[in-house]
Parts: C-alpha cells; sequence; structure tokens
C-alpha cells in the first residue's frame, strides 16, 4: 500500500509502512560532487513552458480589459490607451450571468454533497461484506465511472424522457430538461470515482478504532456517522474541491440533457451566450472570463484540495 | 453482536471473520440501504445504460413508437456506419491521432513538467500553479480562451507570425487541415497539466533513499529516472496510460464549442450525440456508434481495473 502523497491526507495513523516520510530537501551532500547542481535546465525549461501556458490566459484577460473602439481602431496587440471593467460589467447584466450562476449552484451544490454521502456509505458498507462481492461491487463502481459518457448517452436520452415527474420536481414533468435530472446523471457518474477513492482511504483507518467501538456495542450507523466519517474528512475535502469543479465545469451532460437554454448550468450556457449575447471579442472574453470565477477561487484558496483529490484517485491511498 | 475482542487480527482477516452475519438485524437493514440504493442509482443510471446501448445497436427504433416497435436488424447499424455513414472513419481516425498526440507529446510533456517541479527548485510553486491552471478550467472555457488566439485577423498566433493579413490569414480553426492540430494544441494544453499533477504525485510518494542509493552509485539524472523512479512508479504509469486513453476517447466538449464538432473535427462523441438530438434520430445506430467507444474504452478500463484490484485480490 503505498503511502498518500500530501500532508493533507495522511489518515491518522496510517498502519503499515509509510513510504513519504517528510522528504529531506535535497538530502545534505555527504562529498561536495554529491551536493544539488544548480538545474539550470530545468529552471530555463520550466519558465519558457510557464510563459507559454500562461499566455492565453493573459490574452483573453487583456482583451477583456479594453474598449471596443480602441481595439477596432487600433488592432488587439496594440499599446492600450485606456483599460476598463466595463466589458466584464456589460457581459455579468445584458447576458443575466447570475441567472446561470444560480443555475450552476443548484446542480453543483446537492450534486457534490449528495454524491459524498452516497460514496462514503458504499464505501464503509463494501468493507462489511464478502471479500468476493465486496471486490465484486467496487470494480463495478468504479468501471462505471470509467466509460465515456457517450456510451451511455443514447439509451440514457431516452430513459430521461421516459421518467415522468411531478412538477413540483421538475417544471418539464419528466426527468428530461430537469434540474433534477442533471443532479441525478451527476451524481450517478462520478460515484464511481468517489467510492474507489473512499474506500482505499478507509482501508488506511487502523482496524483497532472500529474494534474499540464494537466493544461499547455501538449501531453500524454510529460507527460510520461518528467515527469513520469524521476520519475520512481530509479525502472528503479533497473529493468536495474536485467534484465541485469538475460538476461545474461539466459540459456535455448539460448540453445532452437540458433542452431548455436558459435552464442551462453557465459552463454549457457558454456555447449559447457565445453568439447571442457576447457580440463582440471584448465582451466575449470578459463574459467567459467570469464563469471561471468559481474556479479561480479554488484554484486560489483549494488548489491544495483539488490537487490531492486528483492524487488519492492516481495514487491508491 | 461485537465480536470477540480478545483475538488480534490483521485488518484484512478481521474484515473477512467480521461479515455480514456478526450484525444485528438492524444493523443489517442499515447495511443494506447504505449500498443498495446508490447502487440501484448506479445501476439504473451507468449499466443499464451501457447495456441497453449494447443491445439496441443490433435494433432498428425511431423512438417515436413504443418498444414494442423496436426491429431487430442485427449487424446492419454498423454495417451502415462503416460503409454508407461518411463522418465515420474521419472520427475513428481523428480519436486515434488525438491519442496519439497525447500519448506521444501531451502526456511526456507532463511528465517532464512534474520531474523538472520535483527537484524542488526555486519558483517551483509558481511554475506549478500556471501549468495546472488549464486543468482548472472547463473545456469549454478553454475552448472560448483559444479562439482569440487562433482568430484570423486579430489572434496572437497570426499577428505574431505576421499572416494576419486579408489575403494571407492562416483559418487555423476553420480550415479542416489544420483544425484538429489547432485544437489538439488546446487539448495538450490541459492536459499535460493533468498528467503533470498525477505524476508527481507518484514522484512525492518515491523512497527518496532508492534515488539516494543510485547517486552514489554513480547514476546520472537521466539514468536514476529511467532506471530507478520510472520502473518503481509502474502503478502511476499505467493510470496515466489509462487517463490519457479515457481522455481521448471522452473529447468533446473542446470541438463542440468550436464549431459542434464538424468540417474537419468530427469525433466518435460528436456523431454519437448529433444522433441523440439531431433530426435524424436513429437510436440503434447512435447505439451502434456509442458501442464501438464502448469496446475501444474497454481496453484501458480493464487495465485499470487489473492494476488496481490485482492486489486486493491476492490478500
Amino acid at each position: 500500500m503505498s503511502a498518500l502523497p500530501s500532508p493533507a491526507h495522511i489518515p491518522p495513523d496510517p498502519p503499515g509502512p509509510r513510504l513519504s516520510e517528510p522528504r529531506p530537501s535535497e538530502a545534505p551532500g555527504p562529498a561536495p560532487h554529491l551536493r544539488p547542481r544548480r538545474h539550470w535546465g530545468s529552471h530555463l525549461f520550466l519558465a519558457v513552458a510557464a510563459v507559454l501556458w500562461i499566455t492565453p490566459v493573459l490574452w483573453a484577460f487583456f482583451l477583456s480589459l479594453r474598449p471596443l473602439a480602441e481595439t477596432n481602431k487600433y488592432g488587439y496587440l496594440s499599446r492600450p490607451r485606456s483599460l476598463t471593467l466595463d466589458n466584464f460589467r456589460d457581459a455579468w447584466t445584458q447576458a443575466d450571468l447570475p441567472h446561470y450562476f444560480l443555475n450552476s449552484i443548484i446542480i453543483t451544490v446537492p450534486a457534490v454533497l449528495v454524491t459524498l454521502f452516497a460514496a462514503a456509505c458504499v464505501a464503509f458498507g463494501l468493507a462489511r461484506l464478502g471479500r468476493r462481492l465486496n471486490l465484486f461491487l467496487l470494480i463495478l463502481f468504479t468501471a462505471g465511472n470509467l466509460l465515456p459518457q457517450q456510451v451511455i448517452i443514447t439509451p440514457l436520452y431516452r430513459i430521461y424522457l421516459s421518467v415522468h415527474l411531478p412538477t413540483w420536481l421538475s417544471d418539464s414533468g419528466l426527468l428530461y430538461d430537469s434540474t433534477l435530472g442533471l443532479v441525478v446523471i451527476n451524481v450517478s457518474f462520478q460515484l464511481g470515482f468517489c467510492v474507489f477513492v473512499l474506500s482505499n482511504y478507509m482501508r488506511t483507518i487502523p482496524v483497532e478504532i472500529t474494534e474499540a467501538a464494537l466493544i461499547d456495542g455501538a449501531s453500524l450507523w454510529t460507527r460510520f456517522w461518528r467515527l469513520t466519517l469524521p476520519l475520512c474528512r481530509p479525502a472528503l475535502a479533497a473529493l468536495a474541491t474536485l467534484l465541485t469543479i469538475w460538476i461545474y465545469n461539466d459540459f456535455f451532460w448539460a448540453i445532452a440533457l437540458m433542452s431548455t437554454g436558459s435552464k442551462r448550468p453557465i459552463t454549457s450556457a457558454l456555447a449559447n451566450l457565445q453568439g447571442q449575447f457576447f457580440v463582440n471579442d471584448n465582451l466575449l472574453a470578459a463574459g467567459a472570463l467570469l464563469t471561471a470565477i468559481p474556479t479561480l477561487v479554488v484554484f486560489v484558496l483549494l488548489q491544495k484540495q483539488f490537487i490531492s483529490g486528483l492524487a488519492l484517485g492516481a495514487t491508491k491511498g | 453482536m461485537a465480536s470477540d475482542p480478545a483475538v488480534p487480527r490483521t485488518p484484512s482477516a478481521s474484515r473477512r471473520r467480521r461479515g455480514a452475519r456478526s450484525l444485528s438485524g438492524r444493523d443489517r437493514i442499515v447495511l443494506t440501504l447504505m449500498i443498495g440504493i446508490p447502487l440501484v442509482v448506479d445501476l439504473a443510471f451507468v449499466w443499464f445504460p451501457a447495456l441497453a446501448s449494447v443491445l439496441l445497436s443490433f435494433t432498428k427504433w425511431n423512438g417515436i413508437g413504443g418498444i414494442d416497435s423496436i426491429k431487430w436488424v442485427g449487424t446492419t447499424n454498423y454495417h451502415q456506419a462503416a460503409t454508407i455513414y461518411t463522418p465515420f472513419w474521419p472520427a475513428v481516425r481523428h480519436n486515434f491521432i488525438w491519442l496519439a498526440v497525447f500519448l506521444l507529446l501531451a502526456t511526456p510533456l507532463g511528465i517532464l513538467f512534474a520531474v523538472a517541479l520535483d527537484r524542488n527548485l526555486r519558483g517551483s510553486r509558481v511554475y506549478q500553479s500556471i501549468l495546472f491552471l488549464p486543468v482548472m478550467l472547463s473545456l469549454a472555457l478553454i475552448g472560448i480562451i483559444w479562439e482569440f488566439m487562433y482568430s484570423q485577423n486579430y489572434g496572437l498566433v497570426n499577428t505574431l507570425l505576421q499572416r494576419n493579413g486579408q489575403n494571407n490569414a492562416i483559418n487555423w480553426l476553420g480550415d479542416p487541415h489544420l483544425n484538429l492540430w489547432a485544437v489538439l494544441v488546446e487539448a495538450s494544453w490541459r492536459q499535460a497539466g493533468y498528467v503533470m499533477v498525477l505524476y508527481l504525485a507518484g514522484l512525492k510518494s518515491f523512497d527518496p533513499s532508492l534515488r539516494e542509493a543510485a547517486r552514489v552509485d554513480g547514476a546520472n539524472a537521466w539514468q536514476t529516472f529511467w532506471r530507478v523512479v520510472f520502473p518503481v512508479l509502474r502503478p502511476i504509469n499505467v493510470v496515466i496510460v489509462v487517463v490519457t486513453v479515457i481522455e481521448s476517447l471522452r473529447a468533446f466538449d473542446l470541438v463542440y464549442i468550436t464549431n459542434g464538432g464538424s468540417n474537419g473535427l468530427e469525433l466518435l462523441s460528436v456523431l454519437v450525440t448529433k444522433n441523440i438530438v439531431g433530426e435524424r434520430t436513429s437510436i440503434g445506430f447512435g447505439s451502434a456508434l456509442g458501442v464501438v467507444l464502448l469496446v475501444i474504452s474497454l481496453v484501458p478500463i480493464v487495465i485499470f481495473l487489473v492494476q488496481q484490484f490485482r492486489h486486493q485480490e491476492q490478500q
């Protein structure tokens, strides 16, 4: 069992040998010729790559700050005479972005919470089953998450059209073209990954903790809710960050399963807004960048969580 | 109710012993619900459609009539896709080009980033954040951001190449011979950062004393990486190959936001989607295209499952 990569999710007391001791920052060289070299090559490589990588984002940002009249007159690659946030303001109000942000929130928040809760239940439950059944179900959940979405979309589309719902649950009267429908598919599709990660993570929790609770006669639910779940907090936090971005960034499900443009979450709404409201490129740049606000918040504040979520999936607790 | 606490056991042994049998009736109901409800959801919305895709691919159904109007047609749909459906082979080719570029360029580049960052140079944090930024952006947004780079008359690329005139402008996203490559640059821009983060996680879990040992033995950085680090990181290498293949099969958003996935940007995923929402809704045919995607994707999925769960089976 390889160790978890970052201190953010090292379990309280992982059993077994731990591979990643806090890493000595380039071990002190015993002999002069073993001292770390300066790595000018790496520095140059990374610096050039970083400049290339940031350029498209900065270019879009630069466009979004410039008034249309000015870029029309002098061209885009020109010395800026004035910079303004007007494009952001116009994009925000003209395209009614708050409305689409709200759509995203009412899909993303429930989807993330339900996915995490359900996945934790499954991961906890599976460990209590017989070994073969446990393995079979774990594979079932994990494999489902790896399928390309388009493999299931054709029948799924039909299912969504045929499931009728009361109007208080879905204003379309169907699972199709409803907020609930998008929550359901996001939960179903992300469940597998979270079960996989949490199941691996729970395996690193020392079994003595649950044993002790067993002696106290705690019920299964109490052991789950009071013991296991709090111990999984680091993994849950990392997954929550990851899921929030993934579901917020989802484009395909909303394009395929939601026909009413005004009900779509902001990421997929971009496809329509592109030609309809964002009539010039300065405005489009501003509008498009505005959709990245939640992403940027996570990028600045929770980048570590996001990365450790990805790492949890890849390195298998 | 409680199992005997006096017997010391290894975690896996105790888990086996503490099967559902040792649970009380109420606990058993709770356990069934905890697994059962998510399982039903997963089966209903992921596995049932996947299976239905396979079955429907051998049928003809326009979706208007009831289920009894479904007609069994054998392999006709596959035959039609391969012979008379003109976008099919271009889409297959584009998917394989996508995969090749990811495997040969984007992924190795990401690994290179990770290895360079792992040296903990000054400023690593900043480099890492910048290289990682595209991974967090939605692909729809990435498509739009790059439209400004590629735009014919004012795009940064053409301006820097001085090809932004009325007559000599390069139509990066419009020319069917160029646009796939242009979009692949966008896709690689994101994929490299993704691979970088995954690989960094692997490198961080790498036992530094192994590297020290190699250094003491006189291995240079290149040898150390290929002979020591890379083989030890086999599990993460497999994960990365799997992620790379699956990401290239899933590719959809970028081409869709660029031009709806047409005119040189056809992909299997786009063809499937066009068949469900477009005017020619042939469910059997759309399913057949989905199954082609499914069959290809089973290869990386099986590889991943074997690697991840082999050890568990042995326990």
